[in-house]
């Protein structure tokens, strides 16, 4: 198996069933939506926060699911195609610790703020906690632009695991992709089937679609290691080709920086900003609903990142010479047996659909919730009403994100960096608003505008994502970390402290 | 924090169990002994008064939307 079987794959004329395998699946994720959507309730409550009352199995599923997308699977394949198994240590292991780190600090903490007040977003808890209307517009247009990348990677991981999987499938119909299904289409239909589950059963539907995604996802993947394995001659093998072929890849020397393998662990902190998480977390039932979260993602990350890492690794050793966005995709197409490789493509986009999914529902109640609904806070909107704006402003989010997918492809791992380091640069103010009494308005402002300022500063020196940049071997967030964080200090103890009255609503007295 | 940063392997090659290269097997054990230490703080650091307080709300707190 190697080059020529899979120039050979190219030429050929390739079985349709892997998509009608895919298409019975996006299928089943529609009718799960419409199932949802007989839970739901009319009130806005059920429709953006599912009514608080998730248990801890799907809380811990559709978290699982929000935080893993095609950054997980095509964007780590892809990584160690090109860099080797370091990106295990450089994300996976940094990001076990650390999430389940930044679920118990402050995720139980809002959950517990956004209960007693009954916040719906993000930007409630930060007006309210530093009394400012201003800081709430600040935030939504920055906290939209880092998840438009975050989408984005998720439709760029789609179309290029479809393109994989089909080159060669459809030479007369699309001769200018090499017969191979072109991502605008895939973007498209992966679009219009997440909308439509959405759409349907608001937060719920994005908590069920996550929850049975996330399942499906981690079976196959595991399921796709052992079969691309055998289809290599066993995991030895496999890993022989690899010691002979490309051997750099086995180790870091060469592929990371210390210095930068070190600073990584700020990228996975970002968790603690993403208003889709943040959502989320509000769903819980109660506090004690975090308890399998906290425990079960490292081990969760571990068993989805182990097969991706090695199966790109595998890539290298049999000379795949694909881009690194269609790694994940080619491999899976290697599985002769079309049933199992449909079946094993439907688990990649199960990942990737299910960050899609909340972060479109998330945006659609931002704008309701922090926009709409507080500016024009005097007046009376009917529940029906605030769940259609919210619908409305997902169908534009998911329209915007569609075309920009459209223009020059990035690399998702890269993408996916950037997207994480403006959001780790967010998090001292999380951090400072939860347990530095002494956080101020000031301070908040000062913080928001240098983390946008430093992280747009870097996204623009990298070509916008296109090259890595180092700041004397660090990586770009811990630049972005320390100003967000020295501003938030020095614009907080510049200014007067926060009244009693107010720390008395957001700071419990023994916790 | 410290033990991830693993040097010592940085330049291993070695295959554990035969398939797994040892600078990723060791951070495949860091994952596992991460699940580890937050089962830890579940049992010996929970914040049992933060569900009390959550539950407790006085109606002059609520700023939220109404549901």
């Amino acid at each position: 198996m190697g080059r020529g079987e899979l120039a050979g794959r190219k030429a050929g004329t390739r079985s349709m069933n892997p998509l009608f395998v895919i298409a019975g699946y996006l299928l089943l994720l529609v009718l799960l939506g419409i199932a949802a959507s007989r839970y739901f309730s009319g009130t806005s409550q059920d429709y953006f926060v599912a009514s608080r009352s998730i248990g801890p199995f799907f809380l811990a599923m559709s978290v699982f699911g929000t935080t893993m997308t095609s950054f997980a699977l095509v964007g780590s394949t892809g990584e160690a195609y090109e860099r080797g198994i370091g990106v295990y240590g450089l994300m996976a292991s940094w990001s076990g610790l650390v999430h389940s780190a930044v679920f118990f600090f402050v995720g139980v903490r809002l959950w517990a703020i956004g209960r007693r007040h009954n916040f719906y977003t993000q930007i409630q808890y930060f007006r309210a906690r530093f009394d400012s209307d201003w800081l709430g517009y600040l935030l939504f247009p920055i906290l939209v632009g880092l998840v438009i990348p975050y989408l984005l990677i998720g439709l760029l991981g789609a179309g290029a695991v479809i393109a994989g999987l089909t080159a060669g499938m459809f030479p007369e119909t699309f001769p200018s992709t090499g017969g191979a299904v072109p991502t605008w289409m895939t973007g498209m239909v992966i679009c219009g089937i997440v909308l439509s589950y959405i759409f349907f059963g608001g937060f719920r539907g994005a908590i069920w679609a996550n929850t049975f995604q996330t399942m499906v996802f981690m079976l196959t993947g595991v399921a796709a290691f052992y079969a691309i394995s055998g289809k290599l001659g066993g995991i030895q093998a496999a890993m022989s080709a690899v010691a002979e072929q490309a051997p750099q890849l086995l180790v870091r020397e060469g592929q990371y920086r210390h210095l930068q393998f070190l600073t990584y662990f700020l990228i996975p902190i970002s968790v603690g900003m993403f208003p889709h998480v943040f959502q989320h977390w509000l769903t819980a039932r109660t506090a004690k609903t975090f308890r399998l979260s906290i425990v079960g993602q490292p081990l969760f990350i571990m068993i989805v990142w182990v097969p991706s890492i090695l199966i790109g690794v595998w890539a290298a050793g049999i000379g795949l010479e694909v881009a690194p966005n269609a790694v994940l995709g080619s491999m899976v197409g290697l599985i002769e047996s079309p049933f199992l490789s449909g079946l094993l493509t439907a688990g990649i986009l199960a990942a990737i659909m299910s960050s899609l999914d909340s972060q479109f529902v998330c945006l659609g109640t931002m704008f309701t919730q922090d926009i709409v609904l507080h500016r024009f806070r005097g007046m009376r909107i009917s529940d029906r009403r605030k769940t259609w704006i919210g619908r409305g402003f997902i169908a534009i989010v998911v329209a915007v994100t569609y075309l920009l997918s459209l223009a020059e492809p990035r690399a998702v791992f890269g993408l996916g960096v950037w997207c994480f380091a403006g959001f780790a640069g967010l998090f001292p103010l999380v951090v400072g608003s939860l347990y530095w009494r002494r956080t101020t308005k000031t301070g908040a402002f000062v913080c928001v505008l240098v983390t946008a300022g430093t992280w747009l500063g870097f996204f623009a020196a990298s070509g916008f994502g296109r090259e890595e940049v180092l700041v004397g071997g660090l990586a770009p967030v811990a630049v972005i970390f320390a100003a967000s964080a020295v501003s938030l200090v020095l614009g907080s103890l510049a200014t007067r402290p926060p009244s009693p009255e107010k720390l008395a609503q957001f700071f419990p007295r023994n916790v | 924090m410290l033990l991830h940063h693993d040097f010592w392997y940085w330049n291993d090659s070695r295959l554990v169990f035969g398939f797994l290269p040892v600078g990723m097997a060791y951070h495949v054990f860091y994952s596992m002994a991460a699940a580890l230490l937050w089962l830890s703080a579940l049992l010996f650091a929970w914040p049992e008064e933060l569900e009390e307080w959550a539950a407790a709300s006085s109606p002059g707190e609520k700023q939220g939307p109404a549901p």
